[in-house]
């Protein structure tokens, strides 16, 4: 077809004119003046707007996309972009890609961004993002300045390159080096494109739009991380003319920032297909063990509420003694409360928990004044003897040494370190104290006590009989001693 | 029985589980990790999306991301990691988008200890970050709430598209008791009128907070606000007990009403008619009710784990300071059931010459690991 043609054709000016259809042809959200963009003249926005949007075109994926406006002078890039919009928080953008992503893996999800918004607020959630892998294609609008709030100096804001807050320009000693951001990514295994493009002249702009094109195919093809650095002009900010910015970008900003593909695997890198969530009530159920058989809810019974306290050294079993019991009444549908205390020390400290038992609703968890003290060691015995209420029970380990007290209280000295040696294994000597408890207190069942430790082992069945048998050996050592 | 003895921490995960959470993001602080550690083992076996974030900042707007999609999504942390989040909590609400928050408060202020306190009251109840919104807050005060109100929290959120905030504290999470595992499993349903998924039917939604005209932001305000009316008159939940007769009222919420509720029985066995007022929702707050109370001629003790930060709605509520009271712990210790005793007896002129109030408790909470 000849040019001459083409001119007879009404919709040449129309074809050439108009926008991709992944651009709006009018932008009513903008409010006013709906037929021009609120950028400036001579901004590189308006550009690299329509060079992803011909992208978007060109690979069929309009439908499919989500572009995240940050914050800065392409905070209205919602204004435009003729697919599912969102505005975030200023350097946020790659996190909420993140969960976009995640909740929906179909989405092809892009994080537009300029220099500040990305390589300075948002620098950890860029590099994060990059590191995981996560499947977003970032558009990294770099004109070494803030552009929105004033023409502030920016993470990219070249040596010697005045701006408002770098009035003599930028001195390395006091405020850095400018940032690279394409050869930080590079230093990351997960990202699978990155390119630094320029907008210096049409040429460029030709190339740049492929290596976008190249960073939505990756995102077309599911296989992770693609960015895309865009060397772009601020003519307003940098007081520039279109010869001065486009020397700018050749002269200044291409010899600090190399133009050139770092890394492409796009044919190279298999798709991350993430799997579909299972809401069923039968998968929930087999995750969690629940047997809805087995009814659910508590047993109207009419018994004493019981607080015991088991204390000791961390390592002594003392949080998993109290469980036991707390598990063997939660089995007969009784109300009851487990709450754990440690020392400072992760372990080895001191350590107690504190266990209620009751027909109804249970008031406070911590035990004041207990029934029932397990002590497996001297420092708890004595810290807690006292809290024993009048008529109550101190069962202890014998090997503390001997204890008295003059109140109404019953003590109780065990071998039970003994009687777990016996059988084999020392570590059970806190089982032996819980068959004692079974017969000093009838609030709850023996087989209870049984049925709790194979929960309590069920990861480690090898130990369960054991336990077992320590647990009947106390309660025989307390029939025959008391 | 099938009911299992189990932790807070992992009450919320099977809350949100059964009620269709899709997402969690997290960052790990103590004591909230256990709540991340059951998500990263649960939420995986189902398919479900679990992330761990680089930073609280990163999982509140990676909960932005998701719950922008329609999708039912959380995050959990304590003080320090929820005064990092708060720039996200605005967000959330000037996009108006639902999403579940579980605050396990620790001791503060700076990095404080990780002690229970409920210290984070007024960050959280009255909205922490900038701006004219509200969350709507649920406090649980034991094992089964922790997981039936973190499934009500996301029928909430997604009713109003709203931040909703489950607030418990250290002794919440760490404690076991007997769960009641919840009936059904919801499937959610994705609302396409505003939801943003990558696909055609949301192509032309915004999730977004700015509004660039100034009488469009104010119009906007008072939308948020007659919201906000709407849920005041809708979704209050509190619990009475004993208060029908009752000349003292005490007010408490989350593990410290476990306290006070063995103070009402302590004190009835004594002859004092003495009652428990527990609102569940902080956020909207039981106004009516105190002030119904407190037009009854009651005295009002705050039993609270902070400086008098829920003294303060009661006043607010009951329209008077006189006669209103505190009984308070800080710094990671619990209350004690006898200083709420002392409190009681000594405004109603009870005397008990068993009570001892001069020894401080050698009960503490948790590990005293820094992080």
């Amino acid at each position: 077809m000849k040019i001459e043609d083409l001119k007879n054709n009404d919709d040449y000016e129309l074809q050439i004119r108009r926008n991709p259809q992944s651009l709006l042809e009018e932008y009513p959200r903008k409010g006013t003046n709906i037929k021009s963009t609120h950028y400036c003249a001579g901004c590189g926005h308006g550009i690299i707007h329509k060079l992803i949007a011909e992208c978007m075109d060109e690979l069929g994926i309009q439908e499919r996309c989500v572009m995240i406006s940050p914050v800065g002078c392409s905070v209205y890039a919602y204004f435009y972009f003729n697919c599912g919009n969102y505005q975030t928080a200023h350097g946020r953008a790659p996190a909420v890609a993140t969960g976009i992503s995640r909740a929906e893996d179909n989405a092809i999800v892009m994080s537009y961004q300029g220099d500040g918004d990305l390589a300075s607020i948002g620098l950890n959630e860029t590099l994060q993002a990059a590191n995981r892998g996560e499947k977003i294609a970032v558009f990294f609008v770099n004109n070494t300045v803030y552009g929105m709030t004033g023409g502030q100096m920016a993470p990219t804001t070249l040596i010697g390159e005045k701006t408002v807050t770098c009035q003599t320009g930028r001195d390395p000693d006091y405020s850095g080096h400018p940032t690279h951001m394409c050869e930080l990514i590079n230093t990351l295994k997960a990202p699978v494109f990155i390119e630094r493009v320029s907008l210096a002249n049409p040429l460029k702009i030709r190339l740049a739009k492929y290596a976008i094109k190249q960073a939505l195919t990756v995102q077309k093809e599911g296989k992770g991380y693609s960015f895309v650095e865009i060397l772009s002009p601020c003519p307003t900010n940098l007081k520039q003319d279109v010869a001065s910015a486009q020397k700018f970008i050749e002269e200044q900003m291409e010899k600090e920032f190399p133009v050139k593909n770092f890394r492409n695997n796009l044919y190279k890198k298999d798709p991350v297909q993430r799997p579909a969530s299972d809401f069923s009530k039968e998968s929930l159920d087999k995750i969690f063990n629940v047997k809805r058989d087995e009814g659910s809810g508590y047993v109207d019974e009419d018994i004493e509420p019981v607080s015991i306290k088991v204390s000791g050294f961390g390592g002594q079993g003392v949080l998993s003694a109290g469980l036991t019991i707390a598990q063997a009444a939660c089995a007969e549908g009784k109300h009851v409360s487990w709450y754990p205390s440690y020392g400072p020390e992760q372990r080895g400290g001191k350590s107690n928990c504190s266990v209620v038992i009751s027909n109804e609703t249970i008031g406070t968890p911590v035990v004041d004044e207990m029934d029932i003290l397990i002590a497996l060691n001297k420092p708890s015995l004595e810290q807690f003897s006292q809290d024993v209420k009048e008529g109550g029970t101190i069962l202890y380990d014998s090997h503390i040494g001997e204890f008295t007290t003059d109140r109404n209280v019953k003590v109780i000295p065990m071998p039970c370190v003994d009687i777990a040696e016996e059988h084999g294994n020392a570590r059970t000597a806190n089982t032996a104290l819980l068959g004692a408890l079974t017969e000093l207190t009838n609030v709850l069942k023996a087989e209870s006590y049984e049925n709790a430790i194979k929960e309590m082992f069920a990861s480690k069945p090898k130990v369960i009989d054991v336990n077992i048998d320590v647990l009947h050996a106390g309660a025989k050592w307390i029939k025959d001693n008391s | 029985m099938s009911n299992q003895m189990v932790k807070g921490n992992t009450a919320v995960i099977i809350g949100a589980m059964y009620a269709g959470c899709d997402c969690f993001f997290g960052y790990p602080i103590t004591p909230a990790s256990e709540i991340l550690h059951e998500a990263s083992k649960y939420f995986p076996m189902v398919g479900r999306n679990f992330v761990q974030a680089e930073s609280e900042e990163a999982s509140i707007n990676m909960v932005y991301g998701a719950s922008g999609t329609g999708h039912r999504v959380m995050t959990a942390s304590s003080g320090p990691g929820i005064s990092l989040m708060q720039e996200g909590f605005t967000y959330l609400a000037g996009a108006q988008l639902p999403a579940v928050i579980v605050d396990i408060m620790r001791a503060g202020p700076g990095l404080g200890n990780i002690g229970p306190e409920q210290g984070d009251y007024n960050q959280i109840v009255k909205g922490g970050g900038h701006g004219n919104y509200k969350n709507i807050v649920l406090a649980p005060n034991s094992v089964q709430e922790m997981c039936d109100l973190t499934m009500k929290a996301f029928e909430l959120a997604d009713k109003w598209r709203n931040p909703v905030v489950v607030l418990a504290d250290g002794t919440l999470g760490q404690m076991a008791e007997p769960l009641v595992f919840p009936t059904e499993a919801v499937e959610p349903e994705i609302d396409e009128s505003w939801a943003v998924r990558g696909n055609k039917e949301t192509m032309g939604n915004l999730i977004t907070s700015i509004y660039n005209d100034f009488d469009e932001l104010e119009d906007f305000n008072y939308e948020l606000q007659e919201k906000y009316a709407k849920i005041d008159a809708e979704e209050v939940i509190f619990e009475e007990y004993n208060t029908e007769d009752a000349d003292i009222i005490l007010v408490s919420y989350g593990i410290s009403s476990r306290i006070a509720r063995s103070a009402v029985d302590k004190s009835r066995a004594n002859g004092l008619k003495v009652g428990l007022l527990r609102p569940i929702t902080l956020s909207p707050f039981p106004t009516e009710k105190v002030k119904e109370l407190a037009d009854r001629g009651v005295s009002f003790i705050s039993v609270e784990m902070s400086n008098g930060q829920l003294l303060q709605d009661v006043q607010f509520a009951a329209l008077r300071k006189e006669d209103t009271h505190l009984v308070n712990r800080m710094g990671g210790n619990l209350i004690e059931l006898k200083h709420v005793l002392a409190k009681i007896y000594e405004i109603a002129g009870f005397e008990d010459e068993n009570l001892d109030t001069s020894k401080r408790s050698s009960e503490k909470a948790s590990p005293n690991i820094i992080d």
